[in-house]
């Protein structure tokens, strides 16, 4: 379970450009920072009010400020920001952050994207992933490829959705797969697992790139 | 509008009256009043509907409010880390209205700017978008969501001077700056209280032409 979070945070690492905005969702996502090429630096944009979050606060004092996504005691760069929740929503929705990576209960081929409620189990609410996901240039969804052994990349999402057809890019410890208007596109695969293998664990029909890849692990 | 004026934490609660509506700031009670929300508490009030980003903890923020059973409805974008919440809602005791956390900052902000409301992309196509007029432009669907208002906004303010302008502190600003503009009272708790000017005009984040009350709370 360690591994599969690894690789995927790994692969999700080599999609961010130095000097990218980029939105992280709590859990899997949160590891990604970790695994970025020295060369490449980015700036992580906290919904409840700043840039510039780092994991760690400078001082208790500090700690008892800034808190992250998630309402935990963090940090902020000497070059970030603060600002109020209206104008931090501003700044996902305007199209000012390059990339947010956030875990999916499911996907689906037409980009749909389900993350915020079972009906009748969880109701914990949407937070601001709806805004995310729209509002954002580059929409990555880092997940492990099925809920033990339950399809999460379906043709059609069956919960109710956070998005519609706002998804770029599905990275899974099996893979990685682009959404395109034709569908899902397999563009690169783990070794450990056949492309047979692959399509099983997805209910959608998998496109297979003309330049399929093997995926770095 | 009159002058900021000191009150204590038994003057704030007799502001408080039964059906009002109240705007609580703060992020999983970072930057919430707490003194000011106990003071809700204290005053009994019931019927209220409660807007604030989430449904704080058990024994925390307004997480207080739902403990009391005060909150008759809850107005808020994220409540999963208050499982009181879950299961007043699951047994029919609390009216919870589920809201896009950008939509409802964007609706406290449009409240006190006096806009009729606005449009956006967040929600189209979800059950958000259930009762809301949708709007095409320029072949980009949009919601259109109305303002939020308030009888009362509890503010948590980091420096406040005694003509009411507040600086607020780190992530503590998140939905205070708004709600400190849409409510027909605002009180502020002030971490700190300084003389009037001390902030000084590059630095006050809320003017004090916005604040009613001031409540000298200490740091918590």
């Amino acid at each position: 379970m360690e591994d599969k979070k690894a690789v995927i945070a790994a692969r999700v690492a080599k999609e961010l450009k130095d000097g990218d905005v980029v939105n992280l969702g709590i859990g899997l996502p949160t590891l990604v920072p970790r695994y970025l090429d020295p060369s490449v630096s980015i700036t992580l944009q906290s919904e409840n009010g700043f840039v510039g979050l780092k994991a760690e606060a400078d001082s208790e004092e500090d700690a008892a400020y800034i808190v992250n996504a998630g309402g935990v005691p963090a940090g902020i760069e000497s070059t970030g920001a603060f600002f109020n929740s209206a104008d931090s929503f501003a700044i996902i929705r305007g199209g000012h952050v390059d990339a947010t990576v956030l875990g999916s209960l499911q996907v689906d081929e037409k980009g749909n994207i389900a993350n915020w409620i079972i009906p009748g189990k969880m109701v914990p609410g949407m937070g601001g992933a709806m805004d995310l996901v729209v509002g954002a240039r580059k929409v990555i969804v880092a997940m492990e490829h099925t809920n033990k052994g339950k399809h999460k990349i379906l043709r059609e999402c069956t919960l109710p959705l956070t998005a519609k057809g706002q998804v770029n890019m599905i990275v899974t410890e099996m893979g990685v797969m682009d959404v395109t208007p034709e569908g899902i596109v397999l563009k690169e695969y783990n070794p450990e697992f056949t492309v047979e293998e692959i399509q099983e664990a997805t209910e959608a029909k998998l496109i297979i790139a003309e330049d399929l890849k093997e995926m770095p692990v | 509008m009159a002058k900021a004026k000191k009150i204590s934490k038994a003057e704030a609660a007799g502001l408080f009256k039964d059906g009002m509506t109240i705007m609580i700031g703060g992020f999983m009670t970072n930057g919430t009043a707490e003194t000011l929300v106990d003071a809700l508490v204290e005053s009994g009030v019931k019927d209220l509907t409660i807007i604030c980003n989430d449904a704080g903890f058990q024994g925390k923020g307004t997480g207080k409010l739902l403990d009391s059973r005060q909150a008759k409805k809850l107005i808020a974008s994220h409540v999963g880390l208050n499982k009181h919440c879950g299961e007043m809602y699951s047994a029919g005791e609390l009216d919870l209205v589920l809201t896009p956390q950008g939509t409802l900052a964007e609706q406290v902000r449009s409240g006190g700017a006096g806009l009729g409301g606005f449009l956006t992309p967040t929600g189209v196509g979800t059950t958000v978008a259930e009762g809301k007029q949708v709007i095409e432009l320029d072949g980009v669907e949009y919601l259109l969501e109305r303002p939020l208002k308030a009888d009362v906004a509890l503010i948590k303010g980091y420096r406040v001077d005694e003509a009411g302008n507040i600086q607020y502190r780190g992530s503590t600003r998140n939905f205070n700056e708004m709600m400190a503009t849409a409510a027909d009272i605002v009180i502020v708790e002030a971490d700190e209280l300084v003389a009037a000017g001390e902030i000084g005009p590059d630095f006050v984040e809320t003017p004090g032409i916005y604040v009613d009350y001031i409540l000298e709370g200490g740091a918590q």
